[in-house]
């Protein structure tokens, strides 16, 4: 074995116990922040999945980017007006299966056309706003997973009756409704119908199982009281992350606001880059901690030694070898605590996986974990850098000892 | 170019403090091969002192020790302490071995840190030293299953390992009952006359010190006195 590696080795392994909770501190540091980053991720790309899952990638709404300029400003460029009543736009998407048409050329995914509309539902003396979606079942399984979402029913059963619904299975629980219920709609245009329950879905979100419902274009339209509108088209990528740059294309070629699912859930992305920026921090704390056993060992060893190492840099050993000796110290407890603590980390994220949790927002059953090679890479390097770091300024002072002070001392 | 393993030139060592402390003052010393040199003096004379600045271990404040009629004061940190690798050897007052090693592997410590021959051949090296110091049945023991004068005998094959011309002990026979000085002292009068070493020791006994073949003497930091006997006046 290399000498400067027997001598390092033999030093820890004659300070078992002191080695031994070193060793401890950092596998503890290295197995919690495994398991915490582990979690952390986990519960972070589920989230992720289920928003991309649940929401079109991109939503193209009859909104414009830019408020439309009044007649009077296109024919007077310089002149500023006021107190003029502006032009009233007629909703809608214009020519939206054109328009549809000419983004399925270029756009790597599906598309649907849908009509966003609002209105009260009444059931059994009940009254609730809900969110209603027109929704053509034939293309909209290709941009949603709304199809396997279904409680009772499918898509298909919007062909059943004239005013087909499907609700949230939340909405439908809480004003009793079920299957061949019927309901009453009025829409904020003032149109009242009678709908039919035919199924009920279930997204896992709770805002969007409480609240709404799917009918299909047609009976949207009328809900909105105008035939043949469509205001809003949504997409599914190929690829969801591409979605911001295809959002903006499209926003270009339209003219339509366009948005694409990071746009829309921004604030929730914030708050996870936020959240990353913590877990990463307490597990950098953590293995900071760690490290304080291994300068506290190391610092030990080098006092404990002072004579040996006037000893061998009396017998020729240079600094640079005295130096090395005790950071090959440190990365030994370094690297032993690490690669114990992979399989703590392995251990702590297993037993948190298998516990049940229910949380007010999702039907999570168990706590997603994400098993990532990346996280004990991570950590390992934490480790034996902080490692490093506790071990170098003892060995930095081990190796600047004077051996004729401590030989002098000596005798 | 000199014949001097080891030339003191002018060699003052002033510790700097609030109140200075001259160790060693204008000391000029030439030491030749197969040399038997005792250095006396009273205690705090600055005898250690001296054996530390000609073995490297300390640096001059002023003045120049050689090496082989090399220059050492200008080199680096690396340069001397591969020249006290490899030229000298030191043999202490107490044996300063390592406790965790085998005492064959702290005989081989010097021998691995040079580099120069294979695992084998340090091993053996190691062993053949031991035993011609009569320690080959305790190869395989650590320091403190050993004696005191069989701990210094191992400090000896030490200071052997990588074959120096020189040997310097500072006391080496300082903790030892007389039977472990006689036998210790024997070994180094051996290193002399049979393995043609050139030995340097401190030593404040004088008997033993009349055994040698050159005698130093220091007094407050300076050269008080440099005798040369023949081997026909050393008693034997």
């Amino acid at each position: 074995m290399n000498l400067i590696l027997t001598i390092a080795w033999t030093h820890v392994r004659y300070r078992a116990r002191q080695t031994l909770v070193a060793i401890l501190g950092v596998m503890t540091g290295v197995g919690f922040s495994i398991m915490m980053a582990a979690m952390m991720e986990g519960s972070q790309d589920d989230f992720i999945k289920t928003l991309v899952d649940a929401l079109p990638h991109i939503s193209v709404t009859d909104e414009l980017r830019q408020p439309t300029r009044q007649p009077a400003e296109m024919t007077y460029a310089a002149a500023e007006f006021h107190g003029l009543t502006p032009e009233v736009r007629r909703p809608g998407i214009k020519n939206p299966f054109a328009t549809i048409a000419s983004l399925q050329t270029w756009v790597p995914g599906a598309l649907t056309p849908s009509v966003q509309s609002k209105a009260v539902l009444r059931f059994a003396g009940r009254n609730l706003t809900v969110s209603i979606i027109g929704i053509d079942p034939r293309t909209e399984a290709d941009v949603s997973n709304l199809a396997t979402h279904m409680r009772q029913g499918t898509l298909k059963s919007l062909y059943r009756s004239s005013n087909a619904i499907l609700l949230g299975d939340r909405l439908a629980n809480k004003i009793g409704a079920r299957v061949n219920s019927n309901i009453t709609l009025a829409s904020a245009e003032g149109a009242t119908m009678s709908a039919t329950v035919v199924g009920t879905f279930h997204s896992g979100f709770r805002a969007t199982d409480e609240t709404t419902g799917y009918v299909l274009l047609k009976t949207a339209q009328i809900l909105e009281k105008q035939t043949g509108i469509v205001n809003e088209i949504r997409v599914r990528t190929s690829d969801p992350m591409q979605a911001r740059l295809i959002s903006e294309r499209i926003g270009e070629q339209t003219g339509y606001k366009s948005i694409s699912w990071q746009e829309a859930q921004e604030d929730l992305l914030s708050a996870i880059t936020l959240r990353n920026v913590l877990m990463y921090t307490i597990v950098g704390a953590i293995l900071l901690v760690a490290s304080f056993g291994t300068y506290n060992i190391i610092s030990t060893i080098t006092h404990e030694k002072t004579r040996d190492i006037a000893i061998l840099k009396s017998l020729g050993f240079r600094d640079r070898t005295i130096r090395t000796i005790f950071i090959v110290e440190a990365l030994l407890v370094g690297l032993v605590g690490a690669a114990l603590g992979w399989v703590l980390g392995y251990l702590l994220t297993r037993g948190l996986a298998s516990l049940e949790f229910k949380t007010p927002f999702s039907d999570y059953n168990h706590l997603p974990v994400l098993y990532s090679a990346k996280h004990y890479l991570l950590a390992t390097g934490v480790a034996l850098l902080s490692s490093l770091v506790a071990g170098y300024f003892p060995a930095r002072a081990a190796a600047r000892l004077h051996p004729v002070d401590i030989i002098r001392g000596a005798t | 170019m000199s014949a001097a393993l080891i030339e003191a030139r002018q060699v003052t060592k002033i510790l700097s403090g609030i109140v200075p402390v001259t160790l060693v003052a204008d000391i000029n010393l030439t030491i030749m091969p197969k040399e038997f040199i005792a250095i006396t003096g009273p205690s705090g004379s600055g005898k250690s002192s001296l054996l530390y600045l000609l073995g490297l271990l300390d640096l001059p404040t002023s003045g120049d020790v050689l090496i082989d009629g090399v220059s050492t004061t200008r080199m680096a940190e690396g340069e001397r302490a591969e020249v006290r690798l490899s030229r000298l050897g030191f043999v202490f007052q107490f044996h300063f071995l390592l406790p965790e090693f085998s005492i064959t592997e702290n005989v081989a410590l010097p021998m691995r840190a040079l580099g120069r021959l294979s695992p084998r051949a340090i091993t053996a090296r190691a062993e053949e030293l031991l035993a011609s110091l009569g320690l080959g049945d305790h190869r395989h023991k650590t320091p403190d299953q050993l004696s005191g004068g069989q701990r210094q005998r191992v400090a000896v094959a030490r200071a052997l390992a990588n074959d120096p011309p020189v040997i310097l002990a500072d006391e080496p026979t300082g903790s030892l009952d007389s039977a472990a000085t006689t036998q210790v002292f024997g070994i180094l009068r051996d290193l002399v006359t049979l393995r043609g070493k050139t030995v340097v020791a401190v030593t404040h006994d004088l008997n033993l010190a009349a055994q040698m073949h050159r005698r130093i003497r220091i007094v407050d930091g300076r050269l008080a006195g440099d005798e040369q006997v023949t081997a026909s006046d050393v008693p034997s």
